[in-house]
């Protein structure tokens, strides 16, 4: 059987849209030290280093080579992995896998990106494939206002609910020191106020882009107990490929393709027997670089029945005094250092668990969550994190 | 972008060409930004030394590669140094700093343990050698690069 695995350090930067005072290493070095702090480690306990960036989204290729030293990598075993948005996810699920198989005890995943280095935008539309996509490029931005479309025809959702779920988002997001937009939005109308990127998406409808990295410290069951009085059990992971659905990436029009969300809940769901999402589970950290795919994932993830995710948001039952809070630290529209958004996902839901989440603290006690990551052409990687075993 | 066609067993096939244009703007960071400003106002070559196992690396950096420490004990370094090896580039292309030929070396500049890399100037490729001794030429109008050093030249 497969080691048990914890979280034993969690670390991140505070997030912002330049870091002139440090190159992208040193800002690196921030989160590995602060995720060393957290477990009372030294870099010599650290076996092997897992490391996720969209190195095209800096302008600089093989980015993690020229960080070996500051993030604690020299002489060590590790590599990069670059999976598009869900890239810290899978920088984590290789730890996860390394720790789980018995080949490191301890390993640290970290992500991060420096968006004041390069244009995602530019690096999207430049690398796409140029038969098909290219021309056609309009960044994430023009997926997420077509999944924005979509997700109002198909469930009768309106401006109003996305506009709610963008003012859950900035409560958490100003109780939570590491975020990055902290806006302070009173009401649903300041939402709806701001201006069209991409009609029906709106400035306020999507995340910015960030500075930032979260490394994490995992272990195996009988290093974590003796490393950390709180560790978090990364009890189940699934990762889920697909290809750009040419209908659009996000949203599915023609109601034919496979959604990655739904094969990985099947998957883990079914193996850890959940068969009532919000009553199982206590709260969930997901990937949503807009509010309208925040209402989507809800759907997707089985928060709620097909068609009645607006529902949540108009109870109040995802806030993070609701029933099942989802994303109290702020989530992706308030911060997206892209690598790091994943890792900080598992990050955020991992000291929810822990009750380590200060300010953003969620009222329902949190044995257990779920954490997921979605990317390029809408992959989906999905964790479960428990308090105990 | 441009397209062409070729012929593949009697049937055309599309064949994209283009050239990728990603912007970047990469931050020095205020170690790497001091060393470029030494550069510039005073022609120093500044070093960082390590408190822990004292090697002294060039260009100054702010974390210890063999120690994890977070360094802040800058050094000035010799403008001095011996060429630990060479090559000469005779086909350079339009992202180099100069035409051809370039000779570039590492040096090991004098109260550094780090090789430096750069180019060397004024020198015959007869008369290049591994152990030679050499010193920085410094541009007249400096920008705060490591271009604000012209190259090394070897020492008479």
């Amino acid at each position: 059987m497969a080691n048990r695995v914890a979280i034993v350090g969690i670390g991140q930067t505070y997030h912002t849209s330049k870091r002139d005072d440090v190159n992208q290493p040193e800002m690196v070095a921030e989160a590995v030290r602060s995720a060393l702090t957290d477990a009372q480690l030294s870099i010599r306990d650290i076996e092997s280093v897992f490391t996720g960036n969209m190195e095209t989204f800096e302008g600089i290729f093989l980015p993690d080579h020229g960080m070996a030293a500051e993030i604690g990598a020299l002489g060590k075993p590790g590599f990069k992995v670059n999976t598009g948005g869900t890239t810290g996810a899978s920088a984590v699920a290789e730890g996860f896998y390394m720790v789980s198989s018995g080949l490191y005890d301890i390993s640290m995943v970290i992500g991060f990106e420096k968006q004041d280095c390069g244009d995602t935008t530019a690096a999207i539309s430049a690398a796409a494939v140029p038969v098909w996509a290219k021309g056609a490029a309009t960044g994430a931005i023009g997926e997420f206002a077509k999944q924005a479309l979509s997700y109002m025809e198909i469930t009768g959702g309106t401006e109003e609910h996305a506009a709610m779920v963008r003012v859950k988002a900035d409560k958490g997001a100003c109780r939570n020191p590491y975020a990055h937009l902290k806006l302070g939005l009173q009401s649903i109308d300041e939402v709806l106020q701001s201006p069209y990127l991409v009609w029906p998406l709106r400035l306020l409808d999507f995340c910015p882009q960030s500075c930032g990295a979260c490394a994490l410290i995992l272990a195996t069951e009988k290093k974590a107990k003796k490393i950390h009085k709180k560790p978090v059990w990364l009890a189940d992971v699934e990762v889920v490929h697909q290809e750009p659905f040419r209908a659009g990436v996000f949203g599915d029009p023609t109601g034919k393709e496979t959604y990655t969300q739904h094969v990985a809940c099947e998957k883990i769901y079914k193996r850890n027997n959940i068969t009532d999402v919000r009553k199982q589970i206590d709260m969930a950290e997901i990937y949503e670089p807009s509010n309208w795919e925040e209402l989507n994932l809800y759907e997707h993830l089985h928060f709620c029945k097909k068609g009645e995710s607006w529902k949540l948001i108009e109870k109040g039952i995802t806030e993070i005094e609701g029933e099942f809070p989802v994303n109290p630290s702020g989530g992706v529209i308030s911060t997206n250092p892209i690598g790091a958004t994943p890792v900080i996902r598992v990050a955020e839901a991992a000291l929810q668990i822990r009750g380590d989440a200060g300010e953003h603290q969620v009222t329902r006690d949190t044995k257990t969550a779920i954490a997921t990551a979605l990317g390029g052409p809408n992959w989906t990687v999905m964790f479960l994190l428990k308090r105990s075993l | 972008m441009a397209t062409v066609t070729e012929k593949l067993e009697g049937m055309d096939v599309w064949l994209y060409h283009g050239q990728i244009y990603i912007p970047n703007t990469f931050s020095a960071g205020a170690v790497g930004s001091r060393f470029l400003i030494e550069l510039r106002d005073k022609k120093r070559i500044m070093g960082m030394r390590c408190p822990t196992c004292n090697r002294v690396y060039v260009p100054a950096r702010s974390i210890c590669k063999d120690c994890f420490e977070q360094l802040d004990e800058w050094v000035e370094v010799s403008d001095k140094g011996t060429v630990l090896t060479y090559a000469t580039d005779y086909e350079t292309k339009s992202i180099q700093p100069t035409g051809s030929p370039i000779v570039y070396g590492i040096i090991q500049l004098d109260g550094a343990d780090t090789g430096f890399v750069h180019m060397l100037g004024e020198v015959d490729p007869e008369q290049l050698r591994v152990g030679m001794r050499v010193q920085a030429v410094f541009q007249k109008e400096r920008e705060g690069s490591i271009l604000d050093i012209k190259y090394f030249k070897p020492l008479a």
